[in-house]
């Protein structure tokens, strides 16, 4: 199959938006573009962070989803009230797959769900009350837990509660940290102002109450930032920094937990990466306490051992030993895996479009086994999260900013990748039209695919998928009439 | 006859309650079947039929119970004065929660519940002072109050006021049946009031129903928890609200309303010398400007 030319996939692009009114299709241009590694501002190509449009089938969530479902649920040993109606709670409930050690529901509450399930009465005489009730029970309760958030649904900022007095109050009642979190779900664009508004919080009312607290520092005390432990992503990432030499002092916030939060201003580097979702408090520890950050790639072996070694460069030699030494120790094992998988997956094309970091930092594990990227986007990335991924992706190939089902199922048409990763929503629609398709926010319950451990499960389950025989007992859809492709997308 | 639905509207502390709750009396002794649905988080909507502080509300009682399911009408619905039928919605105290959620349960309730259904000749919705969100629009919704009575004086604010409510009017008159029916005017002895409010209504499309003179009987007969109907029948107010009773039975004249611009309302207020011409030359200047021009 052969690569598309720019000005194809400019008349592509074109020939998608003709659908739509003259409004919709001027805005969702902007969200449109064939990638040029020559621009170096994303912003003269791309739009991005704006209100998506109505109508269309968007793939965004919520601040709350930010808040509640990215940056805060994971911390385990802590316990996250959702404050409102029982829906929101219940249905982001457990669904991330952050992975965690601990006893749940002892001393470990992230798969659990705490809501003040709002009534009318709540609404109309305020739920202030009831959050401080709630609390104390919590407390009675689970008396390990090591904090509480308060995580906002939009009644509570329609209604005006003071979830704050509550949270100070209720702190100093019990001795514990809580952290009231204005995440309305109605504030912001999608789910990218709720990871802002959590950083926040844990700058207000996390890092102050842990200024002075004792902390026995090494010299190579790192964090590791924005890695939720999907699968277990973070174990397999911590193993490769400790192997060559560092401490691992916090992970934020995939099986993190409260302390390791207060730990992390004394860091000597925080090693950032979701860059989306924690860029705001990598820059605020900068700021205040003097502690650099870098971003870091953990996905396939060739964006591994630059990272590694990037890494080690901020260290002394024993620490850049230590890298070699682990590139060393892993390469056999990486490359029986590429000598395994390349040849049943060279040359295959991929599409993708998730969330955070994955559109740009999975493309380098692709890479290393022979497959190419052909077309990303993000759900919610804001323009300096395209600068990064213009780089990242060859000429002329696709990126879409938030793009609306119907569009996505038209490049893919036209496109026609051999692999497809994206979400829940957009898989069984790729698949009835006869696509290999991988869930690439949950990693489709398996994983992790961080680090050479991930690496080797990565390329098992994309292969697992693309060779699958059952693809050949479909036909897809532009190998067949067009009245066949409305049918397959039934 | 048809069940009439009618809210009564006007500026906080006008005297809405005190006026619903006299002239329903008027329309009780009339024989009129009469039920009263205070709208207002202080659920005081009620008290002078009542000779309560403050009726239980809805919204109270429901939070008691549980929910608003576990309510059955004859727990809400008092009755007073003359058989007349009283409900609070309730609500928040100030500064907490959502009084406007609070309007919308309670009247919610109150049709399931089929309030409505019983042999009632007239309802009276007695509304928080300003709408200031649509759970206060509520009672002139679809299939609700039809007919609005603004309470206002020849005072400026409570003029503004009853012109920013003719907007919310014609907000619904266009998608529903809702219209305005008059401005009663509770008199404050301004210069010149029944004419000033005359004009006003006038220049609404609308007509000034009755005017209400002060007489202090009314406060004698609040402190009794009572209407000046039951405090004092010979009192010469209990005829004036007899009066507007009446008026209100044979009251035929609903309108969509025509609010006034604000230019147009300032040149009423001019004409009747309670607002001076303005001298734009002194807007923005600060005191120690103006005396140095001085």
């Amino acid at each position: 199959m052969s690569t598309m030319t720019k000005q194809e996939t400019e008349d592509l692009i074109q020939e998608v938006l003709e659908v739509y009114p003259e409004k919709a299709a001027k805005d969702r241009a902007k969200h449109l573009t064939a990638n040029d590694q020559a621009v170096d501002k994303s912003s003269k190509c791309i739009t991005s962070n704006r209100k998506s449009l109505p109508g269309v089938m968007t793939i965004r969530g919520c601040a709350y989803a930010g808040s509640r479902g990215v940056v805060w649920g994971p911390v385990k040993d802590m316990i996250h009230i959702s404050h409102g109606p029982v829906g929101c709670g219940q249905y982001s409930r457990a669904g991330r797959r952050n992975y965690y050690v601990g006893t749940t529901g002892v001393n470990t509450f992230t798969t659990m769900n705490f809501t003040s399930d709002f009534q009318e009465k709540d609404i109309v005489f305020g739920g202030d009350k009831k959050l401080a009730k709630i609390i104390d029970e919590i407390e009675m309760l689970f008396p390990l837990n090591k904090g509480i958030t308060v995580q906002s649904e939009c009644p509570i900022g329609l209604i005006g509660d003071d979830i704050e007095a509550v949270s100070k109050t209720k702190a100093e009642e019990h001795g514990k940290t809580m952290v009231p979190v204005r995440c309305e779900g109605f504030r912001g664009v999608s789910q990218s102002l709720g990871h802002h508004i959590a950083n926040d919080s844990i700058r207000d009312w996390v890092f102050p109450k842990s200024e002075g607290k004792a902390f026995e520092a090494t010299p190579y005390d790192v964090t590791i930032i924005g890695d939720y432990n999907i699968g277990g992503d973070a174990w397999s990432s911590r193993i490769l920094l400790e192997e060559m030499g560092l401490r691992v002092i916090a992970q934020w916030s995939g099986d993190g937990t409260l302390a390791e939060m207060e730990n992390t201003p004394k860091a000597k580097l925080n090693l950032l990466h979701c860059y989306r979702s924690m860029n705001y408090i990598s820059r605020y520890m900068e700021e205040k306490h003097g502690i650099p950050w870098m971003e870091y790639n953990f996905f396939g072996p060739t964006k591994i051992e630059e990272a590694l070694r990037k890494i080690a460069e901020r260290f002394d030699d024993k620490i850049k030993e230590g890298a070699e030494r682990v590139i060393e120790k892993y390469r056999p094992e990486w490359q029986a895996i590429v000598d395994k998988y390349r040849p049943r997956l060279e040359g295959k094309r991929v599409m993708l479009y998730v969330g955070g970091l994955r559109p740009r930092h999975i493309i380098g594990a692709y890479e290393d086994l022979g497959m190419e990227v052909v077309g990303t986007g993000y759900e919610f990335a804001h323009n300096d999260d395209y600068d990064r991924t213009i780089k990242e992706m060859g000429n002329a190939t696709l990126i879409y900013d938030d793009v609306t089902g119907y569009e996505f199922e038209e490049f893919v048409k036209r496109v026609k990748p051999d692999l497809i990763g994206s979400g829940i929503k957009e898989k069984y629609i790729f698949q009835k039209m006869g696509i290999p398709f991988r869930q690439m926010h949950s990693w489709d319950y398996s994983g992790p695919y961080h680090g050479y451990d991930g690496f080797a499960i990565f390329a098992r389950d994309m292969d697992m998928t693309l060779n699958n025989p059952c693809w050949d007992a479909i036909t897809p859809p532009w190998k067949r009439g067009s009245a066949d492709v409305a049918e397959a997308a039934e | 006859m048809a069940l009439r639905q009618c809210a009564i509207y006007g500026k906080g502390g006008i005297g809405k309650s005190t006026t619903t709750q006299n002239l329903v009396a008027g329309l009780a002794e009339l024989g009129k079947k009469v039920m009263i649905v205070g709208c207002d988080p202080k659920a005081d909507s009620t008290r002078l039929i009542l000779h309560a502080k403050a009726q239980n509300s809805i919204m109270q009682m429901a939070a008691d119970a549980g929910s608003v399911e576990d309510l059955e009408l004859e727990d809400v619905l008092k009755v007073g004065y003359q058989d007349i039928k009283c409900v609070e919605s309730g609500g928040p105290e100030p500064g907490v929660g959502c009084a406007g959620r609070g309007v919308i349960t309670a009247i919610n309730f109150l049709e399931e519940e089929g309030a409505y259904e019983e042999d009632l000749d007239f309802v009276f919705y007695d509304v928080l002072g300003d709408v200031v969100c649509g759970g206060f629009a509520m009672p002139i919704r679809e299939n609700k109050a039809q007919e609005i009575y603004i309470v206002v004086s020849g005072e400026m604010m409570a003029m503004y006021a009853a012109n920013n409510i003719a907007k919310g009017i014609v907000k619904y008159a266009n998608s529903g049946g809702v219209r305005l029916a008059g401005l009663i005017c509770n008199s404050r002895n301004t210069d010149r009031e029944d004419e000033l409010i005359m004009a006003l209504a006038a220049k609404l499309g609308s007509h000034m129903i009755h005017f209400v003179p002060r007489d202090n009987v009314v406060q004698h007969a609040e402190i009794r928890r009572m209407t000046v109907i039951e405090y004092d029948p010979k009192a010469k107010q209990a005829d004036e609200y007899r009066t507007l009773a009446q008026k209100i039975i044979d009251n035929e004249k609903f309108v969509i309303p025509v609010p006034a611009s604000m230019d147009e309302l300032e040149d009423l207020l001019m004409e009747f010398g309670i607002m001076e011409v303005e001298d734009e030359s002194i807007v923005g200047q600060k005191a120690e400007e103006a005396g140095a021009a001085a």
